[in-house]
């Protein structure tokens, strides 16, 4: 180990240029920016539950216990919280994302057998960064490349599903537990479900033009990322993700809130409970064509929960949401002939439908 | 010089389209710059993460939005 002390005289003669490797004090020089942001970080973040209380009972002057005092303090604690997590989160998954392209990916998956391109499609599909706009040209580049219908399904699936804001927000507001059961199931129910669409073999489902057509693959230039290219694509990640998603968290957390206050203890029992077998299904069909993003769905989620409803009806309630949506189905019909959508939408709703049920069961 | 700006419409596919018309003036180069939304054609040029640039039938970039700088380069060589 070189002292800090010449590592801050070196960076100050090299700067790195852009396209060449990094020179190792620069990469420690991020590694320590890095440490001392996390720090900071963790002490605020700390400090948040007695600041939200110091604000709410002590400058608002609201009763402890009461039903404005009680909506208001959620309000203040959880969305600098949920906003903290959130900058954190996106942050390192904009520089995790920096090491996969979708070419890489298709290259990866390319020839793989079934169950494994299952396995590592539905993965992949986390730290693979692609606009939800591109799913279409996506869709036609891995099946023209030879990667099986199944194993596209599993990554298209998993891309969606498997929000890094949804598993921040469940963290936050839920505890690890219920963010590793999302993880695990979203995970699951695309590698099962593509390797079932896989199995039912329905090539001829998709549209003729797509499978008639010879790509020669292009010859795309492959980057090569600095460190300070990555911080970049960290940076630019929480300016465009949290930039566009902040509204959703506070308004969600403004109606978890207001839930939180005033809605009886065990209101949802009844609706949204163990005992209301229909329940699951039901969330499922709702949540199939909506649209929202994890950000405003979780804190609700959370609200509900509180409140007396089952943690599986809310889960399978919030993976519709997300994982499917009528805009996405719109789109995807110009690759995929009605039949194979329908298969597609069952298949991946029944597996929701069974975690929810699964979740009922054992929790 | 032929620009073409491959993406089906979202957000991202207008804003490289803006970066580079902005590109161009600023270079001041003669260029034709054109949007292609159709998915058939986006696939013919072998491209499948968008948006994507193609100048003079040579792919420049994928799956994101150019900077400017990255657009001048481009324009400039």
């Amino acid at each position: 180990m070189q002292p800090i002390t010449s590592i801050k005289q070196h960076n100050q003669v090299s700067t790195p240029q852009p396209g060449s490797p990094l020179p190792a004090s620069a990469k420690v020089k991020y590694i320590l920016i890095g440490l001392a942001g996390i720090g900071l970080w963790l002490a605020l973040y700390r400090q948040l539950h007695r600041l939200a209380e110091l604000l709410a009972f002590s400058v608002l002057g609201l009763k402890p216990g009461s039903h404005l005092g009680e909506a208001v303090l959620f309000f203040f604690y959880d969305t600098p919280k949920v906003l903290m997590l959130l900058v954190l989160i996106v942050f390192g998954v904009g520089i995790l994302r920096s090491f996969f392209t979708p070419e890489r990916t298709r290259k990866i998956l390319a020839g793989k057998r079934e169950s494994v391109g299952n396995v590592l499609a539905a993965l992949l599909g986390i730290v693979t960064p692609f606009c939800s706009c591109s799913a279409v040209p996506l869709f036609i580049g891995f099946v023209t490349a030879g990667v099986p219908l199944g194993v596209t399904f599993s990554f298209l699936i998993s891309a969606p599903m498997v929000n890094e804001i949804a598993l921040v927000l469940l963290y936050g507001l839920l505890g690890w537990k219920v963010a590793a059961i999302y993880l695990g199931t979203g995970l699951l129910i695309a590698i099962v479900a593509g390797w079932t669409i896989g199995r039912l073999h329905m090539e001829h489902g998709i549209e003729d033009w797509v499978r008639e057509m010879h790509i020669n693959a292009a010859d795309i230039p492959d980057e090569k990322l600095t460190w300070t290219d990555r911080f970049d694509h960290g940076q630019t990640a929480v300016r465009d993700i949290v930039g566009k998603v902040w509204i959703y968290v506070v308004a969600g957390i403004a109606v978890g809130a207001g839930i939180h206050g005033f809605v009886p203890e065990g209101f949802m029992a009844q609706i949204m409970g163990k005992d209301a077998w229909w329940s699951v299904p039901v969330a499922v069909v709702i949540g199939i064509p909506m649209y929202s993003n994890a950000a405003g769905i979780v804190p609700v989620v959370e609200a509900l929960l509180g409140k007396g409803a089952a943690l599986g009806t809310v889960l399978a309630f919030m993976m519709a949401v997300i994982a499917l949506s009528l805009p996405e189905m719109v789109i995807l019909r110009k690759v995929l002939k009605p039949q194979l959508i329908a298969v597609f939408i069952g298949v991946v709703g029944a597996g929701i439908m069974l975690v929810g049920y699964l979740f009922n069961f054992i929790i | 010089m032929e620009i073409k700006v491959l993406g089906p419409g979202c957000a991202k596919c207008t804003e490289a389209e803006k970066i580079m018309r902005a590109a161009v003036e600023e270079a001041g180069v003669a260029a034709t710059i054109e949007k292609i939304s159709d998915f058939q054609q986006i696939a013919k040029h072998g491209v499948f993460s968008t948006p994507a640039v193609v100048i003079d039938g040579q792919i420049k970039c994928v799956g994101k939005v150019p900077s400017k700088n990255e657009a001048l380069d481009w324009i400039r060589k």
